[in-house]
């Protein structure tokens, strides 16, 4: 976390925000459904930082807690007449922190790499779960359903275009990360920094480490939850891929290459790497991934500071 | 490279020492731990360093085996520069180490410590066998427990077969670090004794302890070190243990 | 108990009638111990190399996967299965040399969270690696051995019982050559105190690279012996890649007895758990056996200390 003059960054944020305002008004179709992607998927490899990046827990169990999210609201969806907004939020949510909270109680007490490993294989068993309990959760076709209005039940009820959903998703977003930001630089986030930065240390002061870490799991575990629900809104389906781990190895994958430990990294590192498949798919077609993966591993051995950390240091220069 | 049974210090090795450091300084972190060590050990020769536990006679001996990297300053050894070298050449070119809580390799046997030594280019079936039986001469409990896991060994024990582990690669000098630490009393004499012996081999030896008598009767030279500077270098037969400068650097 | 003709053990548990078909389930066993010794073998690998360095091999399955397709075109370049196998491992050693040398040399002193990720990311690029070069369709590993024997009812390949026993073989040789030999000795010097193989003249840094290597060549040999048993696709590494990691966890991690006993438990307890669920549904055996072992042995189950 830099320490930077708060005008500078509050206007640098204020930017940022404008400019994404202003998007889906300027942006053909493809683009502006490319920028909420972005966000959407920033708002994951965000929720992967807390683990990461704050906490030193590296964890590969954002595709349980993003499936479940997406799941839970299309149960809610699903299940009520007209599809109610706000109870897929909060089915979605609540899915994701039940996923988190068993993932957590099992993995917190392992270190470093089994905690690592163990979250993968749970996000594993999830997926297993999903593809195979076709009944509930439609296999492997997934579920489809439609997009909820904005609705305050009594008040107004306003069908979402492609714009206003957008603005909702930012809304979303840009508070999360406020939320996060908050919460960091709380008195909460300096014990996970703590813990990251010397874990034994930490519980000597007498801090319940395993309690923090699995509050630090839930937080990761809510915020991916919601990346899930705006997923689900944002193309009306759920699928089981999106539970595979290879998911929350991507999330890992943005947040890396962002930077760990910024918040902002992570979505910047989900546009750098969104925008790269991009442009490498028009040359290299459905095989993007080779050249993609190389510049990643490149980046982890030369850059582990991640573009923040880069550009930063370009900066102090 | 035979180690010949010198019987006095060859006068030839008055034109450069065995082992030269020069001037060397070390951080760990942020900590500076070496603030320009310099010393120097003749073929053949015990040196000792003496000080308090954290003044950076263990990261001495770590920085001359490549263990830790010098920020600044250089290592010679048998007159080629070997600052910088990765510490398994050092072992190849003929420096054995013996670090402070004896690291052997505990799930091995003892006969396959000693291997990790004498498994090297050049050194045929004949000379193997010969350096072993050596060695199981100076210990003969390491021969009757060859077949042994290390970690059962005791630690009189496990010391010794750190030595002789170290002796395995017929080196020239052995960096031997606090030998008699954990160790009770009664074995201060047989490390005394091996130290004679190493000696009597021509193997040099820079030795760092806390134990000043023994240091005193065991070595020829001594240094003593404070902060991570030498403070002090005499002959050990001009010191002894109640000496002024003792207490002071000592502090006992 | 009797084995009737109709080979069901029937039972009364609390007064339930339970009835485990015997013949089944011996097949099962059978089943179960040859994809054992496969999955053996490449959690081995996974293991040996974790155990020295530290690292945990995302793109073993990968290895896996490429061990086959060089067995592929081995096949159709010669015909010969046994060329194929000592093709693959030879070819998947040198990949994994390379991969060492170029990608986790330069990450060995770096938090442990730099190499997962960097083989995750070779793990990506030599999946659609081998998705490009062959493309999606599945290929085929013809048996060098056909011909069945009676078992039960059932015709069963001899195929399976020898690949289980190559398997065993090299598993048997990688121990004779730990256990004896100089370089046995280097690595395991290595794997218990690096620094100190160092200052004993143990060439570590070739060390590091020689167990990386036999460690993807034990995948690669795994890809092609188990290349007759399925399809080879560019997808096969994924498939197995977690249920290795289950066995190295369960089994203790850098534990070679350990990943071994773990590997034919878990393909047992599979197996016996087909007879009732379909297969994609079996796997969730091993996550329970994963769950259990980390409530109540987090070391692994049959953790003993190194090796």
């Amino acid at each position: 976390m830099s320490r930077r003059p708060s005008l500078v960054y509050w206007t640098g944020f204020a930017v940022i925000l404008a400019l994404l305002i202003v998007a889906p008004l300027v942006l053909p179709e493809f683009w502006r459904r490319f920028v909420t992607e972005i966000l959407i998927w920033g708002l994951l490899a965000m929720s992967s930082d807390i683990l990461i990046g704050y906490t030193g827990m590296v964890s590969f169990g954002q595709s349980a807690f993003f499936g479940l999210g997406m799941y839970g609201a299309a149960a809610a969806l699903l299940s009520v007449a007209p599809p109610n907004l706000w109870l897929a939020l909060v089915y979605g949510l609540a899915g994701a922190a039940a996923a988190a909270g068993f993932v957590a109680y099992f993995s917190t007490r392992l270190r470093d790499i089994y905690f690592a490993i163990t979250t993968l294989i749970f996000s594993q068993i999830f997926y297993v779960i999903i593809f195979t309990w076709t009944a509930v959760t439609g296999g492997e076709n997934g579920l489809t359903f439609d997009r909820p209005a904005l609705a305050v039940p009594g008040l107004f009820s306003i069908r979402f275009t492609a714009t206003t959903l957008h603005w909702f998703v930012l809304a979303m977003v840009a508070g999360s990360y406020l939320v996060l930001r908050r919460i960091t630089q709380s008195p909460f986030g300096m014990v996970l920094q703590s813990i990251r930065e010397n874990e034994a240390r930490t519980r000597a002061i007498g801090y319940p480490v395993e309690r923090y870490k699995i509050v630090a799991v839930m937080l990761s575990g809510l915020f991916a939850g919601l990346a899930g629900v705006l997923y689900a809104l944002q193309n009306e389906f759920a699928a089981p891929d999106f539970v595979f781990f290879l998911v929350s190895g991507e999330a890992v994958i943005f947040n890396v290459i962002g930077g760990v430990g910024t918040l902002v990294g992570p979505i910047v590192g989900a546009a750098f790497f969104l925008l790269l498949r991009e442009g490498l798919s028009r040359f290299f077609t459905e095989f993007y991934l080779i050249p993609l993966g190389a510049i990643f591993v490149a980046m982890v051995i030369f850059m582990p500071q991640g573009l923040l950390g880069f550009m930063r240091r370009w900066l102090n220069q | 490279m035979s180690p010949a049974a010198d019987t006095a210090p060859a006068a030839a090795e008055a034109a450069e020492p065995l082992l030269e450091v020069d001037d060397i300084h070390s951080y760990y972190g942020k900590s500076h731990i070496l603030h320009g060590i310099s010393l120097a050990v003749g073929a053949g020769e015990v040196v000792a360093l003496l000080g308090r536990n954290g003044v950076g006679k263990s990261t001495t001996l770590k920085a001359i085996m490549g263990l830790v990297q010098p920020s600044r300053g250089r290592v010679r050894f048998a007159g080629g520069a070997i600052t910088g070298l990765p510490p398994h050449r050092l072992a190849r070119l003929g420096i054995g180490y013996v670090p402070e809580e004896r690291r052997i390799f505990r799930l091995l046997t003892v006969i396959e410590n000693l291997r990790t030594g004498l498994d090297r280019h050049g050194v045929g079936k004949e000379r193997k066998k010969a350096l072993l039986d050596k060695v199981y001469e100076f210990f003969p409990v390491l021969a009757e427990r060859r077949n042994q896991a290390g970690g059962t060994l005791s630690g009189g024990e496990q010391q010794m077969l750190a030595i002789a582990r170290a002796m395995m690669l017929e080196p020239r000098i052995i960096l031997l670090d606090e030998p008699t630490e954990g160790l009770m009393p009664r074995m201060v004499g047989q490390i005394r004794e091996i130290i004679g012996v190493l000696r009597r081999d021509g193997v040099a030896v820079l030795l760092v302890e806390q134990n000043v008598p023994l240091t005193l009767s065991a070595s020829e030279r001594v240094y003593i070190l404070e902060k991570g500077v030498v403070r002090h270098h005499a002959r050990s037969n001009e010191l002894h243990a109640d000496d002024g400068i003792i207490h002071q650097y000592m502090g006992i | 108990m009797t084995a009737s003709s109709t080979s069901i053990w029937a039972f009364e548990i609390w007064g339930f009638e339970v009835g485990v078909p015997l013949q089944q389930v011996l097949i099962q066993t059978v089943n179960g111990i040859v994809t054992g010794m496969i999955l053996a073998l490449v959690a081995s690998g996974l293991t040996l190399i974790f155990g020295i360095m530290d690292v945990v091999n995302f793109a073993h399955g990968e290895l896996f996967m490429l061990g086959a397709y060089v067995g592929v075109l081995t096949m159709a370049a010669t015909g010969n299965f046994w060329l194929a196998l000592i093709a693959a491992t030879i070819a998947i050693a040198l990949l994994g040399a390379v991969i060492y040398l170029t990608t986790l040399r330069p990450l060995l002193g770096r938090d442990p969270l730099t190499t997962i990720l960097a083989t995750f990311g070779i793990s990506l690029v030599l999946q659609n690696y081998a998705l490009w070069q062959f493309g999606p369709v599945a290929r085929k590993i013809a048996e060098p051995i056909t011909g069945h024997f009676t078992l039960f009812y059932l015709q069963y390949p001899w195929y399976r019982v020898v690949i289980a026993l190559i398997s065993a073989a090299i598993i048997g040789g990688l121990w004779l050559f730990l256990k004896f030999g100089t370089w046995g000795i280097w690595i395991r010097a290595t794997t218990q105190d690096r620094v100190m193989a160092q200052a004993m003249g143990i060439p570590v840094p070739s060390v590091l690279t020689t167990v990386f290597a036999i460690g993807a060549a034990m995948a690669g040999a795994s890809g092609v012996l188990f290349g007759p048993l399925t399809a080879v696709d560019s997808s096969m590494g994924v498939d197995w890649i977690l249920k290795v990691f289950i066995v190295v966890v369960v089994g203790g991690m850098g534990s070679l007895a350990g990943s071994i006993a773990a590997a034919l438990m878990i393909s047992l307890l599979e197996a016996y758990a087909s007879l009732w669920v379909s297969p994609a549904q079996a796997v969730i055996v091993s996550f329970v056996v994963l769950i259990l072992t980390l409530l109540f042995r987090p070391t692994g189950l049959f953790a003993a200390t190194g090796r």
